[in-house]
């Protein structure tokens, strides 16, 4: 586990904080389509807590296990042989910003994928563009999923590449993604952006506080007479 | 903006109001639980001392883990076993009506829902599971979300959604035989690419969607995600209501037609104005398979697998690590791709009519000696009633293996998995890397009817060349 991992205490309870920004190291992950499949391997789902599923983000391209039993219990990790993949490289430990390319997380609905890698260690990824279904886990974990042109994202992924001690600050609120000498605009969805911002993506107290409405709107439609 | 599409009629019947992130708190009139994406939710509820608020609206079933072979408790398997274990604890604290396997009923959450009635037009309806875009297939509003969305659903009822574009993707003409519904949605998602539906919901209709049965349907509106499109749906018809009546979940009598009068009320106007459109000629479609790793990356049975140069310039890097993985040359066809497994199963394609599509192509025939064949059912009642008309001896007759209902091999979460760099012709829905739970496997996804044949010759075989097979689809 990385040594900030501790994006936790956001995971599942407690009033929200705001996140206006996050800023730390980088890790580029490469590729479009990367789908959920990959960010985690359904053999690691077969659990009913998130605890400790930050060890196996990227499992299948991270390490070459014989067989899915040696590699499904958190113990054999050790034992699988390690491949190239950035999150097994040493310079990229501690890192909290993913930069990613096209079309991120598409693929199964699992919320395992964005709570795999915010217990690596990661608070905000920036990239191309995002599956709908993985944005809106992350943000539920108040995970900011930032967009930018493919060219800046590119550019972006080469500069953490060769400064892998750099800091880049994504800066929610202005839209913006700095690093070095550089400022790259960004788009942050506009609900997101005022989620995170002002704090408000506990949906569940949010919508809590609306029961009234609720149950008058369940009244008005046809097929809950039963 | 969409005007006037079941979309905007079904999401307006819901809207509670709108929240300070400006989303639309919108009520959930069906929230269908398994046992993988729900045991976080129930303990996140239960860390703030909250009850599941409309539990009568509520359904749960067991699919992602569950033995296809022996279903005796406890499971061989100790985290499967576990997983049930929270299952039966949690619905039976909130009093969730639950589909165990001791009730006949167990089977893959998207064919559960419509076979009892519970997935009904004009509602909208959640479920921790990307393909619940299938209930869409009733003009229904259907989406996966996120287990912290699941959170929200038992906690309030309602989720919390930002209004999408409305895309109608019109299928004109009429399928040829050996063309099924799996062939146009793989179409949809090749041609509109797989990031192609994001910030859409998708509307099918169109001569050859309107002649499809509900089976059919619900395979299209399955593979929604697969194209981007988080909701996907069909206006409600004769052929729905026709489906529903007398299914145990939907009323009789005098209060059917009151329903029936809202079914009709949600459908599209004549006059509905989309934010685009997209026409796909039905008389066209050739049997589609898979070539890559992603459902995009599909091809005519006839047609030439693509170099990687002459795609879109953000398509050639995936196309090339796909072609490599799967072990396929640019200009050869897919017909002749060796198989070792065929998986005839998962809620895109296993329902009775696929069973019955599948086994009129195996009828009389074996199952090659180098495939290991192995049919899912998608429910028990789907497997009752196939047994009930024979269809088990068909497949078994012919050497497949004859299994209980699951998700099985479509995501190797049991432990129906594929084995090394094995082949495999499959009826689901995702040929990701590792999908099928072997990293270095190879998945081509098809149709019902092409599994079958593939199956039986060994190798990815265009169904049409084969003798005697007809449309059966009822």
């Amino acid at each position: 586990m990385s040594p900030n991992a501790g994006g936790d205490a956001t995971s599942s309870s407690g009033p929200a904080d705001t996140v206006r920004r996050v800023t730390g190291t980088g890790v580029p992950v490469r590729g479009n389509d990367v789908d959920t499949d990959e960010i985690i391997p359904a053999r690691f789902l077969k659990v009913v807590t998130f605890d400790g599923l930050g060890q196996f983000a990227f499992f299948d391209e991270r390490f070459d296990s014989a067989t899915p039993e040696e590699s499904r219990d958190g113990g054999a990790v050790g034992a699988d042989e390690p491949l190239d993949h950035p999150f097994n490289e040493e310079r990229f430990q501690g890192a909290s910003v993913l930069a990613v390319n096209a079309n991120f997380g598409c693929g199964s609905s699992r919320e395992h994928a964005p709570q795999a890698l915010m217990r690596w260690g990661i608070d905000a990824v920036v990239g191309e563009s995002f599956a709908e279904i993985f944005a809106g886990n992350c943000l539920a974990l108040g995970i900011p999923t930032v967009t930018a042109s493919q060219e800046d994202i590119e550019a972006l992924q080469d500069y953490v590449d060769e400064h892998p001690d750099a800091e880049i600050e994504v800066d929610v609120a202005a839209e913006e993604v700095r690093y070095g000498e550089t400022t790259i605009e960004a788009s942050v969805d506009d609900a997101q952006r005022r989620a995170l911002v002002d704090g408000v993506w506990d949906t569940t107290a949010l919508m809590a506080a609306n029961a009234d409405s609720v149950e008058a709107t369940a009244a008005s439609l046809p097929y809950t007479d039963d | 903006m969409s005007d006037g599409t079941l979309y905007d009629h079904v999401w307006d019947r819901h809207a509670v109001t709108e929240l300070p992130t400006g989303q639309t708190q919108l009520f959930v009139g069906l929230h269908l639980v398994h046992e993988v994406t729900s045991p976080q939710a129930f303990g996140m509820l239960a860390e703030r001392g909250l009850d599941v608020a409309y539990p009568e609206r509520t359904h749960a079933t067991v699919d992602h883990i569950v033995p296809t072979a022996d279903q005796s408790r406890p499971y061989s398997d100790d985290a499967a076993e576990e997983m049930m274990a929270e299952l039966e604890a949690n619905v039976g604290e909130a009093g969730i009506d639950f589909d165990d396997p001791t009730t006949g009923r167990q089977g893959i959450v998207h064919v559960v829902g419509p076979e009892q009635g519970l997935t009904q037009p004009g509602m909208t309806i959640v479920c921790g599971d990307s393909h619940t875009a299938t209930h869409g297939a009733f003009g229904a509003l259907a989406f996966g979300i996120g287990t912290s969305q699941i959170r929200d659903v038992l906690a309030t009822g309602c989720v919390a959604m930002e209004k999408k574009q409305v895309r109608r993707i019109e299928v004109t003409g009429e399928l040829g035989d050996g063309v099924t519904p799996k062939d146009v949605i793989l179409t949809v998602i090749r041609k509109l690419g797989t990031d192609g539906g994001v910030g859409y919901v998708y509307e099918y209709g169109g001569e050859a969607v309107e002649a499809m049965d509900m089976a059919g349907r619900m395979s299209i509106c399955n593979m929604s995600i697969e194209g981007g499109a988080r909701a996907g749906y069909v206006n409600p018809d004769g052929t729905t209501y026709e489906y529903l009546r007398g299914r145990d979940a939907v009323p009789q009598g005098d209060a059917f037609d009151e329903l029936r009068a809202y079914w009709e009320s949600v459908a599209s106007d004549p006059n509905a104005e989309y934010d685009d459109v997209v026409t796909v000629d039905g008389n066209a479609l050739e049997p589609v398979v898979t070539w890559g790793t992603t459902p995009g990356q599909g091809v005519g049975i006839s047609e030439e697998i693509p170099a990687p140069e002459d795609l879109p310039a953000d398509k050639r890097e995936t196309a090339r690590s796909a072609q490599k993985h799967m072990g396929v040359e640019p200009g050869d066809t897919m017909a002749g791709y060796p198989i070792d497994v065929a998986f005839l199963g998962s809620c895109t394609n296993a329902r009775l009519p696929d069973l019955r599509e599948a086994a009129a192509v195996v009828r009389g025939r074996e199952v090659h000696d180098d495939v290991r064949a192995m049919v899912v059912p998608g429910s028990q009642r789907v497997k009752a009633a196939a047994e009930a008309e024979g269809l088990d001896e068909v497949f078994t007759e012919a050497g497949f293996d004859w299994r209980g209902a699951g998700c099985s091999m479509c995501l190797g979460m049991n432990e129906d998995q594929l084995v090394g760099d094995e082949r495999c012709a499959s009826s689901s829905n995702r040929n990701f890397v590792g999908r099928q739970g072997s990293k270095d496997g190879r998945t081509v996804l098809m149709s019902p009817p092409m599994v079958a044949a593939a199956a039986v010759e060994g190798e990815v075989t265009d169904v049409r060349e084969l003798e005697a097979v007809r449309e059966v689809r009822a």
